[in-house]
């Protein structure tokens, strides 16, 4: 859920944009985070762990602690706590260490 | 590859003052902020500042940042980069730098590490599942995209940083069910806990987290008491209903340039963790590097702020600016810096740079 009043804070949100998440529309604003995107439309289950696949989330928010990747335009280990959403972005959840063959078949 | 007079990484209220006042004195400044707006931590802090009246006390925090970078953005001999990660210090003094998904390489004549700090974790079941965030996370996704991070938080930690994440949660319509504290006392100011408790969060000191319920998000929190040495006390876990955890129960420092540049680092406790040895100047074992704010020790914006402008003024006067008048402005910097230590709220860090400065 977005916030739209707050007794100190005015939040100027850019444009509307949509991004797909596991082939869904996600109402996105320009200058969000694809993982701030995603909490405002309740997804927060956004990778499993590479060894025992256990559901990760959000952590830190600042790109330090790597529990936000995901694969974003088909790249997977994005963080997405840092990675701003762009219009017709794709997002995938994102399961163990994720597919490098995105990267052997562009070269 | 570029040559520079000075940079400064971080800008946070550390970075920009070190920025701010090498640039004041003449030298030539690069400021290199990883993320895409400047201002750390301060722009998430939607409160009234403590602190002192010469760092801007009773302003709030954002509005601090805010009137930095005005004044920084208009020095012409200020050069301000975003997006610009520093990733590397390498032996032969070069930084190297993703300034906009392109590899740089920068040598600086001298340079300011204002890196500031990250959150700590907790041990606890299950504390890798969706809806354990540290508080930092919580504040940016609230008071920087305006989301609502959660219905109902089970907030770990009463120290400032908690107790103002809960009153800040509560602004956003949040519902805060407890604040849990393993320490006998609440750690933070009491004018805040006051404001929580008026409000009838319950404040639960000797409690601690044991597991987070849920299967692919935070149901609820299992917490139990603690004795006086600090352990659970079986039979006394209660099930808290919540739907995200939030963690506040410290920061410690992000030195990795630090390490990285063969500085020495001393492991001090009351500054948060390993720290570079520095002198009163500012600057690390290795010569041309200055440290400033949390990334020397966890403390305030306030201190943070003044740390900066001691750096950047020592950095700025070992280049040859500044004239005459460096002298008397270090001592009122050191002085102003003291008295922001002295007091109760200064005990800890007084005991850790006492150690620091041990040689
Ligand atoms: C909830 C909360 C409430 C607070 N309330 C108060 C208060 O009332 N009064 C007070 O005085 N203090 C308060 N503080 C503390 C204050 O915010 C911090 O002490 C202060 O921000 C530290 O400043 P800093 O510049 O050292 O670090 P930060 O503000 O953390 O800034 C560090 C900057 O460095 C950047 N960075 C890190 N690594 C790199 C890299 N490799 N390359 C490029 N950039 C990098 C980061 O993106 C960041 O912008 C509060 C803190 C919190 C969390
Ligand atoms: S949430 Fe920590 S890196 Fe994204």
């Amino acid at each position: 859920m977005r916030l739209e009043e707050h007794p100190i804070l005015k939040f100027n949100r850019g444009k509307q944009v949509t991004i797909y998440f596991d082939g869904q529309p996600v109402e996105a604003f320009e200058g969000e985070t694809v993982a701030a995107a995603l909490h405002a439309a309740g997804v927060y289950h956004l990778s499993d762990s590479h060894e025992h696949h256990r559901p990760r989330g959000l952590f830190c928010a600042i790109g330090q602690c790597s529990s936000c990747m995901m694969v974003v335009d088909g790249r997977p280990n994005v963080k997405t706590c840092i990675t701003k959403v762009r219009d017709g972005m794709t997002v995938e959840t994102q399961k163990g260490k994720g597919d490098l063959g995105w990267n052997a078949k562009k070269s | 590859m570029e040559r520079k007079e000075i940079v400064v990484v971080g800008g946070g209220p550390a970075g920009l003052c070190a920025a701010l006042q090498a640039a004041r004195m003449g030298a030539q400044v690069t400021l290199l902020e990883g993320d895409d707006r400047l201002g750390g931590q301060l722009v998430k802090q939607t409160h009234m500042f403590f602190g002192s009246q010469k760092q801007h006390a009773g302003t709030r925090g954002v509005d601090i940042s805010t009137m930095l970078v005005k004044e920084l953005e208009q020095m012409p001999n200020v050069e301000i980069r975003t997006n610009a990660m520093v990733l590397g210090r390498y032996e032969d003094g070069a930084l190297t730098v993703d300034d906009n998904d392109q590899f740089k390489v920068i040598y600086p004549k001298k340079a300011v590490f204002a890196t500031g700090a990250s959150e700590k974790m907790l041990m606890f079941a299950n504390n890798d599942m969706p809806g354990v965030y540290g508080a930092g996370a919580v504040q940016t996704l609230m008071n920087v995209y305006g989301v609502k991070p959660a219905d109902r938080v089970l907030m770990v930690g009463a120290g400032n940083i908690g107790l103002i994440v809960s009153y800040q949660l509560m602004q956003a319509g949040v519902q805060v069910a407890a604040i849990l504290d393993a320490g006998p006392r609440i750690g933070g100011y009491l004018v805040h806990a006051a404001k929580i408790r008026r409000a009838g969060v319950p404040i639960l000191t000797r409690h601690s987290i044991k597991e987070a319920v849920g299967t692919d998000r935070v149901t609820g929190a299992v917490i139990v008491q603690l004795d006086e040495k600090w352990q659970a006390i079986p039979g006394t876990e209660q099930t808290i209903a919540c739907d995200a955890i939030c963690l506040a129960v410290g920061l410690s420092p992000f030195a990795d340039l630090f390490w990285q540049a063969g500085c020495d680092m001393k492991f001090i406790p009351e500054l948060g963790g390993h720290v570079p040895a520095r002198g009163q100047d500012m600057q690390t074992s290795v010569e041309g590097i200055y440290v400033a704010g949390d990334v020397g020790g966890i403390e305030e914006a306030s201190s943070a702020m003044v740390e900066g402008y001691l750096a950047g003024l020592n950095a700025a006067s070992a280049l040859g600016y500044g004239g005459e008048t460096v002298q008397t402005q270090r001592t009122e910097l050191e002085t102003q810096l003291n008295d922001l230590r002295s007091g109760p709220v200064g005990e800890k860090i007084r005991a850790g740079l006492a150690k620091l400065y041990a040689e």
